[in-house]
């Protein structure tokens, strides 16, 4: 049976081996890319079709940001946004036939996680200036300094295993079933891998913006502490 | 030896799952019941408890998940059969 957790490279470029799921990614990234150009191309104060079902995407992300982390969501929206519809698409994307979801290969899972881990740092040392975050490990006490340490690692390594087990899961159940039962008996469970994609994507992005929001200033979560 | 081996990680990789599975089934269970409750009592807050729910079910549904991909190690990635 065939590994969930290898990749076999589909073409090389130079010395650079590319899988197919890379090659999905770049396949997801134009089509974001040229659709949202697209729609937003010709902004209307009487709105298309295309534009209405865009802004309430993007009130919708707003309104998330706000209520998650009690900040003003225009600094995190392009990232927040571009995170949830890149994960939401490719876990999506196993509905087209010979598709593999890219997010059902560990490596692209990884590099989502290592990207938040990233921006939780950047915007807590824009956020506080560097001393004053380095000082938040050693909160409530200097005790707590390898706790938060590992903590850090580990919430990003859940975050990575998380969305990773979830997709590739469904993924590997549905051609379990199709080899054993045949066409269209899987259907049910692609439903229910849809269901999954969406929650997963959610939940993703949730928790990136609690991360982010946990390492910004005080006076921007003072709000969040009184309610 | 490797026969060993790979017989040993077959079985680890089922009880891995199937007791991995009992945790996170008794906790759905518990937060699905607790969120039934919050609806009979508040159905006008129903938005906010389910999709608190989802996301709390998606949260307790990992460390199943968590027992699978190690399950999936043991069976493919097995560092121990050559």
């Amino acid at each position: 049976m065939h590994s969930p957790l290898a990749s076999t490279p589909l073409f090389y470029l130079g010395p650079v081996p590319i899988s197919a799921a890379v090659v999905t990614t770049w396949a997801i990234m134009a089509l974001l890319s040229v659709g949202a150009a697209c729609c937003t191309r010709r902004l209307s104060l009487t709105p298309s079709k295309a534009q209405t079902v865009l802004e309430l995407l993007v009130g919708t992300i707003d309104q998330q940001i706000t209520d998650t982390m009690q900040a003003a969501p225009l600094k995190y929206r392009a990232l927040i946004g571009t995170l949830f519809l890149f994960i939401l698409v490719c876990n999506w994307s196993s509905l087209l036939p010979g598709v593999e979801p890219p997010t059902a290969h560990v490596e692209t899972d990884a590099a989502l996680a290592l990207i938040v881990f990233g921006t939780t740092i950047f915007y807590g040392v824009r956020s506080r200036g560097l001393l004053r975050y380095l000082a938040t490990f050693a909160e409530p006490t200097w005790i707590m300094i390898p706790l938060n340490l590992v903590e850090q690692i580990t919430r990003t390594f859940s975050l990575m295993v998380r969305l990773f087990g979830n997709v590739m899961s469904g993924v590997f159940v549905v051609s379990i079933v199709l080899s054993l039962a045949g066409l269209l008996v899987p259907i049910p469970l692609m439903a229910l891998d849809l269901l999954t994609g969406t929650v997963q994507a959610y939940i993703f992005t949730v928790l990136a913006m609690v991360f982010i929001g946990a390492a910004l200033d005080d006076s921007t979560s003072a709000v969040l502490k009184k309610t | 030896m490797n026969n060993l081996i790979q017989i040993v990680s077959i079985l680890a990789a089922a009880i891995a799952v199937s007791f991995g599975a009992i945790g996170p089934a008794l906790g759905e269970g518990r937060a699905v019941a607790a969120a039934m409750d919050a609806l009979a009592r508040q159905p006008e807050s129903a938005g906010t408890i389910s999709r608190t729910l989802f996301v709390g079910l998606a949260m307790i549904e990992t460390m199943a998940i968590y027992c699978l991909v190690i399950a999936l190690l043991v069976l493919f990635a097995n560092p121990f059969i050559k």
